[in-house]
């Protein structure tokens, strides 16, 4: 009999035993993910195509914005697409895995009041399904590299982290602001309104060297800042130099917003079969 | 060492009123203008602890390994709240539970199933939800395309499914589980009679196979098929725990009491807009043949906007639905008001005598309020007939029939067959009960 893994439900559960579950659910976690990534372009004509049509569109009336009407200075001589691009594609990454992880909670309802897993799996799904389309668009980036005949020198390696901590923190926000939907509605209406806030204040369209010098580290408070300059930093050759104090806060706020969301999903989700 | 395989000790589930039982969920306004509220009457924010409720209270069972138990109980008694702190959907709020083995909970079938997906992707994402892994479902895959009689359409999207092929698919992934503890909840409830014998067929084998299955259930007569051991709830406490036949006893029981509820209003599900709060027959016996006439009242608990319809249902003592009595087929609608009193009016079928449970409901786009068990009608044992015979002569049928034989002389005999066979094996000469 003592073979037999006894398995014990309270009051207040055991956190072992969650971090146990979650990697006996990582198959429920693969075919989520993959599920939103079938669902997503089915009964749509271009399917996939629609991951590319955005950050183009997007990056052609930045350049035309930013750079020729305002003619705002680009990085380091790079073009102006370019350094749009290299900030519009981790930007539409954060964007969308915000979105999309925000709502999956309430999108999965059904799953949640019926059936027991780790419910981080959820949000942290359609994390993933939005950084899938993130790799889809770099083939955007290596087109335009090809047509300016501009690419990147041995700085591309430390791509990767700067993915990770844009990762960590749609991840971060994420958990916060999927939690809170389930409990307050409200934060349906108010997620459109970070983000379309968020691309302007956040350097999407412009280089953070327009930002004044006094005001550099208060603006690295946004962790997109952070991600945002890394990814120019290390596509753009003879790009900027990383602003370490800036660099700083925003992997540190990030890993506070990972660690805080993490917290309070923790403690909200033993509630969220009875208030979804 | 005891042989146990789920041990169920003290358990309770709090919820607070108003809130988490109407199923709907708090605005920040409502939040923050509670608090600005408690600025200037800091004590009715205290402990106002009146509006919580305990879905579940002190229940203690153990399940030994290989039993089938049936858990019973009205609507509100707790069966559901039970089931899903055990399938580990929510925790309980006090007590705790040990299980010693893999738990598959079925609350639903086709849980996660999404339209836009064929339904061979269908059986892995169900699959996988249910807690099968990868491996087991493409083991089972054959298996589970035969059983559900699909095999043509595996690369349709779901959506184009007839509801029968659904409801086929999704069961064929459920009864390919096979965990050590099955939990079951009144998934017989949807599907023909012909599905609902298959999976009823399906669970035997189940509960045949050693397993231990809990199975929640308004069809007695299947708790009573499939298990041995049954489990009555009442107002969320433990009333009865032994033998099968003895429960449903029990339970059947529990609604003779008649319109004198235990059950307040705020445990029924239903959103809760409106609740029926009394609901009494105008007799305590009625003749078979005769009017029964019940009165009922509403309340507004909250505001609700748009029309409202009701309906009830006549179930017999097994648990069958005699009739169901929408009051849109008879063109009746009740719009947003305080409170409603009025009659429900029930002039056919003749019912046999017995004691019949009358289930209310107030349903708008979903439903209101469900009272089960509002009320009960008794029907007298004086036949509605001129004659009495004997208990052959009445014992077939569901209910009693309004109608007369009327014969002729033996020299029509040729005449009566023939107009017999035009007109579809209806005897010309057998006048139609109306109503």
């Amino acid at each position: 009999m003592n073979t037999i893994e006894e398995l014990v439900i309270e009051a207040s559960g055991a956190e072992r035993q969650y971090w146990n579950d979650l990697w006996r659910y990582r198959e429920l976690f693969h075919i989520l993910a993959w599920r939103d990534l079938a669902v997503r372009y089915k009964q749509t004509v271009i399917g996939v195509a629609w991951a590319l049509i955005r950050p183009v569109l997007m990056m052609l009336i930045f350049t035309v914005v930013f750079g020729r009407i305002a003619k705002l200075p680009s990085d380091g001589g790079a073009p102006y697409a370019i350094m749009v691009l290299a900030g519009m594609l981790p930007w539409q990454f954060f964007s969308t895995a915000l979105t999309e992880s925000s709502n999956s909670l309430i999108q999965n309802s059904n799953l949640i009041s019926k059936i027991y897993f780790p419910r981080l799996i959820v949000p942290a799904a359609s994390v993933i399904t939005s950084a899938v389309d993130l790799l889809i668009s770099f083939s955007i980036m290596a087109v335009m590299m090809a047509f300016y005949n501009q690419w990147p020198d041995w700085r591309v390696l430390y791509l990767p982290l700067f993915i990770a901590l844009a990762l960590a923190a749609a991840t971060g926000a994420g958990l916060w602001l999927c939690a809170l939907n389930v409990e307050y509605r409200d934060f349906r209406y108010i997620v459109p309104f970070i983000v379309q806030f968020g691309m302007y204040v956040s350097p999407v369209g412009f280089s953070s060297s327009v930002v004044p010098e006094q005001w550099r580290l208060l603006y690295s408070i946004n962790p997109m800042v952070g991600v945002i300059d890394g990814f120019r930093w290390a596509i753009l050759r003879g790009g900027p130099q990383i602003y370490w104090p800036g660099l700083f806060v925003s992997v540190g706020l990030t890993a506070a917003l990972c660690y805080s969301g993490l917290w309070y999903f923790r403690k909200m989700e033993r509630t969220f079969a009875d208030v979804i | 060492m005891s042989d146990w395989i789920i041990r169920v000790e003290n358990i309770g589930k709090r919820y607070r009123l108003g809130r988490e039982t109407r199923g709907s969920y708090v605005t920040l306004r409502e939040v923050v203008s509670e608090r600005f509220k408690g600025l200037f009457r800091s004590q009715s924010l205290g402990p106002a602890r009146e509006n919580d409720f305990w879905a579940i209270k002190n229940v203690c069972f153990e399940i030994k390994k290989g039993e089938v138990v049936g858990i019973i109980g009205r609507n509100g008694a707790g069966k559901s709240t039970l089931l899903k702190i055990l399938s580990r959907i929510t925790a309980p709020s006090t007590g705790r539970v040990r299980l010693r083995g893999r738990v598959a909970s079925l609350l639903e079938v086709g849980t996660g199933f999404h339209p836009e997906l064929t339904g061979r992707e269908n059986i892995f994402l169900n699959g996988s939800i249910l807690g099968m892994t990868r491996a087991e479902i493409r083991r089972k895959f054959d298996e589970i395309v035969a059983f559900s009689e699909i095999a043509k359409f595996l690369d349709t999207p779901v959506k184009r499914y007839s509801s029968g092929m659904y409801i086929r698919l999704a069961f064929a992934v459920a009864a390919h589980l096979e965990p050590e503890i099955l939990v079951v909840d009144e998934v017989l409830a949807v599907g023909d009679a012909e599905f609902q014998k298959k999976c009823l067929g399906k669970m035997q084998d189940v509960a045949t196979a050693g397993r231990t299955v809990l199975f929640v259930s308004h069809n007695l007569q299947a708790v009573s098929l499939l298990c041995s051991r049954g489990v009555l709830l009442r107002s969320g406490t433990l009333a009865y725990d032994g033998g099968v036949e003895e429960a449903t006893a029990a339970y059947i029981s529990s609604f003779a009491n008649g319109s004198d509820s235990v059950e307040s209003p705020d445990r029924r599900t239903g959103s809760g807009e409106y609740r029926f709060t009394k609901a009494s027959p105008v007799r305590d016996y009625f003749g078979g043949a005769e009017e029964k006439t019940i009165h009922f009242e509403i309340q507004r608990r909250h505001n609700h906007v748009g029309r409202m319809w009701l309906s009830a249902f006549v179930v017999d003592s097994a648990g069958m639905i005699v009739a169901q009595c929408d009051s849109r087929l008879v063109d009746c609608l009740i719009g947003d008001c305080d409170g409603i009193s009025g009659q429900f009016r029930l002039r056919s079928p003749w019912l046999k005598p017995g004691s019949y449970r009358i289930d209310l409901f107030i349903c708008a786009s979903g439903l209101v309020d469900v009272w089960e068990g509002a009320c009960s009608l008794n029907i007298s044992p004086i036949l509605p007939y001129q004659n009495s015979v004997s208990e052959d002569g009445v014992k077939g049928g569901v209910v009693f029939a309004d109608f007369s034989w009327q014969t002729g002389q033996g020299a029509n005999q040729r005449e009566f067959f023939a107009i017999n066979g035009s007109s579809r094996g209806v005897p010309a000469n057998t006048t139609f009960p109306r109503s």
